[in-house]
């Protein structure tokens, strides 16, 4: 890919991420947050391409920490998200309002 | 080499396509997040993007190192797992901290093996400079992150550790960071790995140096700033790799962590800015008054204060910060549900920034089985406060000061508050007097209509539920 193709994809992408993110309710931001972070455990593809093509001692040893490093940040990121969220889906439908006015 | 199961060309169309589903399948995922009924599947969607990111990669022709690559998979999936399932709820804003500082590690490392690779031969200018950024910006996010834990963890002493004279020492770092760098690009035939090595520990320096002056209450605004680094370090190692998944990938999470760090300092009344550079996170010398005189203030012991609750017709919560520290939301809700069999009507008042994260009480009271309907916003709540008969301050400070609306000069002035002093009685549950992480003192605290309970917020919880059972 050329340079040129590669700068309008990182500007059009700085966009999207703007875009989809702008109304979240209080309650989702650490969720949301811990996701998007598991989304950057994508580097990992990077560690495992340079491992892949790692020809030196060093370079095992950085790439192999790289993995173990990205692994961490994809599993423990989407696992823990998944537990969050968890906690929101599980509502045993609670007693009916008592108060009657409510509301969301 | 050995190629296992060779079958996409690097940076082939193949290979690019499914690197396209991937990252679609992340904007879609992220997209179903910022919505209460789609976000659990959301994050599947996006954990499914990313197998398949994985897996295609793992399929590119010219492959080797097996055992590597599966002993790095192997060992980071453990601990991914493991660590997942024993964290508590309430470590949870320290465990991001952590996954995202290993994702600035990784970087950090692709970018030195980069350097390594391109030693002895010019490397051109445009794979140069996004590993240069990839390098100085991972360390500084991976030792910042770890600051970050090891504050939250109470590893380190949250206050605020003053450097002297840290902000020339710091940009003294940036100067000499990017003079290196520049020395590195104009030298690009043949890059040196020493120099890098050097940019890679003052950019460790700096990510340390910038954090540690950052008290606990503020922690959660820089995790999620160092989120967005990250995600930037991860375009830019995209950039150096030709690899489109990282680019789209890391830019998304650079812009929507950049979007959600302002959210959350805009809620604690703060800049940006000013949370990295001020050091004020934590209660700055001599910012305090609390401390020297003492204002006359009411103190009561738990069966009062379980008396008063007994015999309300409506009690409002209002956690904070040091029920998410003592770990209290399950005696809390012992409290609820000991008043509503009394026929008391309970709820509570989330201010934005409540825990230690945005929606972190909420993730807190649900995980004490708090029903979602009894969560009510600071708007939704402020109007009710005047009808409410108890009001019950668990560990939460600043966002309760009414200073912050009657008093223009105080440093917290406009900061949305729960308007608990509204409420007939206040009862706070704290361990003293002392100022929040503002430093300043609450002039709630001496207000007539407040009682003080002095306790540590479960045990004071705890003991509370338990007389009102025996009442």
């Amino acid at each position: 890919m050329d340079l040129m193709t590669e700068i309008t994809i990182f500007v059009l992408a700085v966009f999207v991420g703007f875009e989809v993110i702008s109304k979240v309710p209080t309650t989702l931001h650490t969720p949301l947050m811990s996701q998007t972070n598991a989304i950057h455990g994508i580097v990992m593809l990077g560690g495992l391409i340079v491992l892949g093509f790692a020809d030196d001692g060093l370079e095992y040893v950085i790439g192999t920490i790289a993995v173990a490093f990205g692994a961490i940040n994809i599993v423990g990121g989407f696992m823990v998200t998944d537990r969050m969220l968890g906690m929101f889906s599980r509502k045993p439908k609670p007693k009916a309002t008592s108060d009657g006015k409510g509301g969301s | 080499m050995n190629p296992l199961f060779a079958v996409f060309e690097p940076g082939g169309d193949a290979a690019t396509a499914l690197y396209i589903v991937a990252f679609s399948l992340f904007i879609v995922g992220i997209k179903m997040g910022t919505h209460p009924t789609t976000a659990k599947r959301g994050n599947l969607v996006a954990a499914g993007g990313m197998a398949i990111a994985v897996v295609t990669t793992l399929l590119l022709d010219g492959m080797g190192n097996w055992g590597l690559i599966f002993l790095g998979l192997g060992i980071g999936t453990a601990v991914g797992v493991i660590a997942s399932i024993r964290v508590q709820m309430t470590e949870m804003p320290q465990m991001v901290a952590l996954y995202n500082g290993v994702g600035g590690g990784a970087v950090a490392l692709i970018a030195w093996s980069e350097i390594r690779h391109g030693a002895g031969h010019e490397v051109p200018l445009d794979e140069l400079i996004p590993i240069l950024f990839a390098g100085v910006v991972g360390s500084v996010s991976f030792w910042g992150s770890n600051i970050a834990f090891a504050k939250l963890q109470d590893l380190i002493p949250t206050r605020p550790i003053a450097v002297p004279g840290q902000q020339v020492i710091n940009a003294l770092l940036l100067i000499g960071i990017v003079v290196a760098c520049v020395s590195i690009g104009i030298n690009n035939d043949d890059p040196s790995e020493e120099i890098f090595i050097a940019i890679l520990l003052a950019s460790a320096l700096l990510g340390n140096l910038v954090v540690l002056p950052i008290g606990g209450a503020d922690m959660p605004v820089v995790i999620s700033l160092l989120n967005a680094f990250t995600g930037l370090s991860a375009a830019a190692a995209g950039f150096a790799l030709d690899n489109v998944a990282l680019i789209v990938a890391g830019t998304l999470v650079g812009s929507s962590g950049t979007i959600l760090t302002m959210e959350m300092a805009t809620a604690m009344n703060r800049s940006v800015g000013n949370i990295l550079f001020s050091g004020f996170g934590g209660a700055p010398a001599g910012g305090g008054g609390g401390t020297g005189e003492e204002k006359p203030h009411v103190s009561i012991g738990a069966q009062d204060a379980a008396i008063k609750l007994a015999y309300a017709d409506t009690v409002v919560i209002v956690p904070g910060y040091g029920l998410a520290v003592a770990q209290a939301q399950h005696a809390i809700k012992e409290v609820a549900d000991e008043l509503e069999k009394r026929g008391v009507t309970v709820n509570y008042a989330i201010h934005p920034v409540a825990g230690r994260m945005p929606g972190h009480m909420n993730v807190l009271l649900a995980e004490a089985d708090v029903a979602y309907e009894n969560l009510k916003e600071m708007e939704e709540i402020n109007p009710e406060m005047s009808r409410t008969d108890v009001a019950v301050v668990v560990g939460a400070n600043d966002v309760t000061n009414p200073a912050a609306k009657n008093d223009p000069d105080s440093p917290i002035a406009g900061m949305p508050i729960i308007e608990v002093s509204e409420a007939q009685e206040v009862i706070v549950i704290k361990r003293s007097l002392s100022p929040g992480f503002a430093g300043i003192d609450n002039d709630l605290f001496y207000e007539p209509n407040t009682s003080m309970l002095f306790a540590d917020a479960k045990a004071a919880a705890s003991e509370i539920a338990a007389e009102i059972g025996n009442l």
